[in-house]
């Protein structure tokens, strides 16, 4: 398979990233490597039950003045994330936990010493009096009436409940095959390779309180610390180094960086809290956990002709800020007809309060989940109706001439052909071979399946989307500041944050496609409220379309200041001249962009009277034209080879056929969706975050929380379609959750397909060989039954 | 986290080293480090003194004893791996080392730290209980010889007294006609198995072992089924008649894990006895 990619060093580029020149060299500078005179270490001490009424916090004796509990927080407030849909009940993130305790976990003090270990031999010493209540954990018990309440003054445990009611009742009385499922995603931890940091100090100089944070959103965060804090936003600085890994857990508030930024106000020195990969597990934000129940209607040839699905949510016990407690239920509810013509839809939604760790969104947001649901389905349809399941899929998905298409829950596809990527993934992974190997049998007595799955991803969702959430937090027009250095370097200054995710590289590619700068001299500056333009940051597939589509714009408005110049130096008209290498060529000679920028800069008695005083630096907003969201879509392709005595499965093979628009360099693409692969094959069958009735964390560490390594992601393959979208920026859609979208449904799918001969079938995830072996004797005891 | 604070001490010889544990105060044995450090990391350990013997040279040895080999508990997981020493195991415990962890886990970790952290799910337990080898525990009394099968008393826990430590592992030499089998159910490579089995067939020696391991115990040696399969082969094996036995044995197990430990065995009896 040759490499995809266009020549040069602009848009579709496979050009080498710039940033890995320090990361390969282990020279990237996160929160922990920052190193200060005066830096002391906070250790949180977190509470060791999932539900208590607290009673009393002690610091030991003469520690009082290092170990810090809510009530010394004076004039901190909550956090607080309110949604502007109706029946939406806001809770109250305590920074420290406050008259109760709501997860295992959750911080009760933090406390404060010259390093870590010193600070946590003072919360060993630190005295609770908990007293304990009944914990919910189950989230369907949670439903129950009497179940045990996360927030008492609710009456129940529910954040909301959403309703579409689609007039399904005929479709139900008449649809002639029905099949109904129950699924279950299982929780999970993100697990970045850089956990959660923050390093704060005060600046003396600049009157501010710094606070260096690995997070997605800086310009967010100062928001939300000025709001918790009291403080008037200039007087924060939020600056996020290099950040190793987002995946959604760093782009919200978190109540460690509330309270280490307050101590370092208290306490006028540097202070910092890094957390473990304990902590991480045990307390950091959770994901994924859904519960579905689903009801297909079909016709004889297993084309849908109804949907009604109830969505459950575990939620945890509070919300996280901005994105609120509903995010997950919204997007599930209107995601979950996924790429298909669904002619009629009922979805009920429930995001439920539980004593865990609060719920947060993870790359992909609720669609794994959906695409988990709808694509498990579509595969039972086929099943149902005796068909080849990659044909019913073909049949039920939205076809090209359709497209703009409006969806049954008023999702605009804008563009693509949906069918064509699973044709393409069909024959990339050789399904006939396939089909026939099956017949042939395995000589080790596994047996062999494949799964397809295919799903559109809402890339860019944006204001409007964002503003019927009701969140405080609603993005609009982003900008980039590009700056030519007086000798002829660019500088882009974005507001959003590069996270691991290569927009160093693909900022300058997009600058390179218009200005002809080598990107080898564009620097890229990000990750600090003090020197960017404002943005609401990295999440939601936004960045290459919205940062992208600004420094484009602001690099247009460059280009045009820049041939001005070299048209007055050249002694010809504007119209006259273009730019290209990296110079300014008119009808006869040519200057480089050194010269323009040394004249306007150094020598401006060369300039004429009537020059741009803008000069060489512009700050330009963009919004695309429809900004409902750009729609990749991809199909993934599994082959597995499962052993019937044991359920352990083994991916033989995987293939990705992705549309992400127009692409601004393939291999970033490629690694964005190879990396985000390998977190949903982690979701497909190994990470398990299990709770004990009592609410404590099973899977304490890296031996229990299975992650999948190199020997279990395999060398996956990736073709290429590319549909600009008509609405955005050459054509540009986003890319970075889509990856992690498919791999639980493909895999899972593959999985059933080895064991339909069995009579056996799998609807939850992690597909353990616990889970797989216990669907296979199942099977055959209902066999021996019958 | 971070570890509680310790003192810490590098005997260079064995009866140093004895007198280190012997001193007031609850001191570990720092062997490989690759178990003890996260449980003290995590605060689940927190020993007054750590005694690191990975000064020790004679721990590193193995030596040729005739009937058997002697192995220095700090003879690492890789150095086992990489062979070099000819053990007349047939290969057996160079296979279960490569299976361990990773390789970073194993450049570091040792066959007597292992034995002696008796986690369940560890490799060694398990081959060497099959393997019938023998424990040698260092005390001020002198040392003295432990079968595994009785150094082993249950999860993480073993026969050394206190003020004992591990100093070496004897290993019984082989007939050329012995044939072994190990098998683990794993969810992803070098990760702790769901269900571990050894077999070992030593005709010559009139020898036949079945373990059963990763128990949440100390491994289960069923001995009548390995003396059936010794005697009728393959056939008197079959995956019910395995599972019959195990579930008699250890009726405790669920019904998955009663597949998977069954099927872990029987993987290994056919590897020692498959033609």
């Amino acid at each position: 398979m040759q490499a995809h990619g266009k020549p040069g060093t602009g848009i579709g580029a496979r050009l080498r990233r710039k940033e890995d020149a320090r990361f390969l060299a282990g020279k990237g500078n996160y929160v922990s490597d920052i190193a200060m005179p005066g830096l002391m270490d906070v250790a949180f001490l977190r509470s060791p039950v999932a539900h208590a009424r607290i009673r009393a916090v002690t610091a030991p004796a003469g520690a009082e003045d290092r170990v810090f509990r809510a009530e010394d927080l004076g004039g901190v407030k909550p956090m607080q994330a309110q949604s502007g849909i109706p029946g939406y009940r806001a809770s109250d993130y305590p920074i420290l936990a406050t008259g109760k305790v709501r997860f295992v976990g959750e911080a009760l003090a933090m406390c404060l010493g010259r390093n870590r270990a010193e600070a946590e031999d003072l919360a060993g010493e630190v005295t609770l009096d908990l007293e304990e209540l009944p914990p919910v954990v189950d989230m369907l018990a949670a439903r129950r009436a009497g179940a045990p309440l996360v927030h008492e003054h609710w009456g129940d445990n529910l954040f909301l409940t959403t309703a579409v009611d689609g007039r399904i009742d005929e479709v139900a009385r008449t649809a002639p095959v029905v099949v109904k499922r129950e699924y279950r995603m299982a929780r999970q931890c993100m697990s970045p390779l850089e956990g959660k940091g923050v390093l704060a100090y005060w600046d003396d100089r600049h009157g501010q309180l710094v606070v260096v944070t690995s997070t997605q959103v800086p310009h967010i965060i100062r928001t939300g610390l000025a709001e918790c804090l009291g403080l008037e936003q200039r007087l924060i600085r939020v600056i996020a180094p290099d950040v190793g890994g987002g995946f959604g857990y760093k782009c919200v508030l978190q109540p460690e960086e509330v309270a280490v930024a307050w101590l370092a106000m208290k306490r006028r020195h540097p202070v910092r809290w890094i957390e473990d990969r304990r902590e991480h597990l045990t307390a950091g934000a959770n994901a994924r956990q859904h519960h579905y129940l689903v009801t297909a209607y079909a016709d004889r040839r297993g084309k849908l002709l109804g949907l009604d699905a109830e969505v459950s949510v575990d939620v945890g016990a509070y919300s996280v800020w901005p994105f609120t407690a509903c995010l997950e239920a919204a997007q599930a509810g209107g995601n979950l007809p996924g790429p298909y013509v669904v002619p009629a839809y009922r979805c009920k939604t429930y995001s439920i309060a539980t004593n865990k760790p609060p719920f947060c969104p993870y790359r992909g947001v609720a669609r794994p989940g959906v695409c988990f649901a709808i694509e498990l389905t579509i595969d039972a349809i086929a099943r149902a109706v005796g068909r080849e399941p990659a044909e019913v899929r073909a049949e039920n998905l939205v076809p090209a001439s359709a497209m703009p298409y409006n969806n049954i829950t008023n999702k605009h596809y804008d563009s693509g052909d949906y069918p064509k990527s699973l044709r393409m993934a069909m024959e990339a992974i050789d399904f006939a071979g396939i089909r026939a190997r099956q017949r042939r049998g395995e000589a080790d007595g596994r047996r062999i399946g494949i799964g397809f799955s295919t799903y559109t991803e809402q890339s860019a969702h944006g204001t409007k989307v964002f503003a019927s959430w009701g969140i405080p937090i609603v993005p609009g027009y982003e900008q980039a500041t590009v700056r030519l250095t007086p000798d002829g370097g660019l500088e882009i200054r974005v507001g959003t944050q590069s996270i691991g995710q290569g927009l160093e590289t693909t900022l300058a590619q997009v600058a390179s496609e218009i200005l002809t700068i080598d990107p080898a001299r564009i620097n890229v500056v990000h990750g600090d409220t003090a020197l960017t333009p404002y943005s609401t940051g990295a999440y939601a597939s936004r960045s290459m379309v919205m940062a992208g589509g600004a420094v484009s714009r602001s690099s247009t408005v460059l280009a045009g200041r820049i041939a001005r110049i070299g048209a007055h130096l050249m002694q010809c008209r504007t119209e006259e001249v273009r730019l290209a290498e990296g110079r300014v060529f008119g009808p006869a000679g040519d200057v480089s962009l050194e010269e323009i920028a040394k004249v306007w800069y150094l020598r401006p008695d060369q300039l004429p009277e009537d020059v741009d005083l803008g000069g060489l630096e512009a700050t330009v907003g963009y919004r695309p034209k429809v900004d409902t969201g750009a729609f990749s879509y991809a199909t993934h392709a599994a082959v597995v080879a499962v052993d019937p005595e044991t359920g352990v499965t083994q991916i033989l093979d995987y293939v990705i056929v992705e549309d992400c628009g127009t692409l601004v360099n393939p291999m970033i693409v490629e690694g964005q969706a190879f990396g985000g692969a390998a977190q949903g094959i982690g979701t497909a069958l190994y990470e398990e975050s299990s709770y004990d009735e009592a609410g404590q964390p099973l899977a304490s560490t890296l031996i229990d929380y299975l992650l999948p390594g190199t020997t279990e992601v395999p060398a996956m393959r990736m073709q290429h379609i590319e549909t600009p979208s008509p609405y955005t920026e050459h054509g540009i859609k986003g890319v970075g959750e889509g990856g992690a979208i498919a791999p639980p449904a493909a895999i899972v799918n593959a999985i059933n397909d080895a064991l339909a001969p069995l009579g056996a079938e799998l609807g939850e995830t992690p597909a353990t060989p616990r889970r797989v072996l216990a669907a296979i004797l199942a099977a055959s005891e209902r066999q021996a039954a019958e | 986290m971070k570890a509680a604070a310790f003192d810490y001490v590098a005997p260079q010889t064995v009866a140093a080293a004895l007198d280190a544990l012997d001193a007031e105060g609850e001191a570990r044995i720092l062997a490989g480090g690759q178990s003890l450090a996260p449980l003290l990391n995590l605060r689940l350990a927190t020993p007054k003194r750590l005694v690191d013997i990975g000064r020790i040279a004679a721990l590193r040895r193995i030596e040729d004893r005739g009937d058997h080999h002697r192995i220095g508990a700090m003879v690492t997981h890789a150095a086992i791996e990489d062979g070099g020493m000819a053990l007349a195991d047939h290969g057996m415990l160079a296979h279960v080392a490569a299976g361990i962890a990773y390789r970073a886990v194993r450049n570091r970790g040792t066959i007597g730290g292992s034995l002696a952290h008796a986690d369940p799910s560890g490799d060694w337990p398990s081959a060497l209980m099959a393997l019938d080898a023998r424990a040698v525990a260092a005390g001020r009394a002198g040392e003295r010889e432990i079968a595994i099968r009785d150094f082993l008393r249950g999860a993480f826990a073993t026969a050394l007294e206190p003020g004992e430590m591990l100093t070496a592992i004897l290993l019984p030499k082989l007939s050329a006609a012995a044939r072994w089998g190990y098998y683990k159910i794993v969810r992803k490579a070098g990760e702790f198995p769901e269900a571990i089995g050894a077999a070992l067939f030593d005709s010559e020696r009139r020898r036949a072992r079945i373990v059963i391991g990763a128990l949440g115990s100390a491994p289960l040696p069923l001995d009548n089924l390995a003396a059936r399969a010794a005697e009728k082969g393959i056939e008197a094996v079959a995956l019910d008649a395995v599972e019959a036995a195990l579930r008699e044995a250890a009726p405790d197990l669920d019904r998955i894990a009663l597949r998977h430990h069954a099927v872990a065995a029987r993987r290994a009896i056919l590897e020692a006895l498959a033609p």
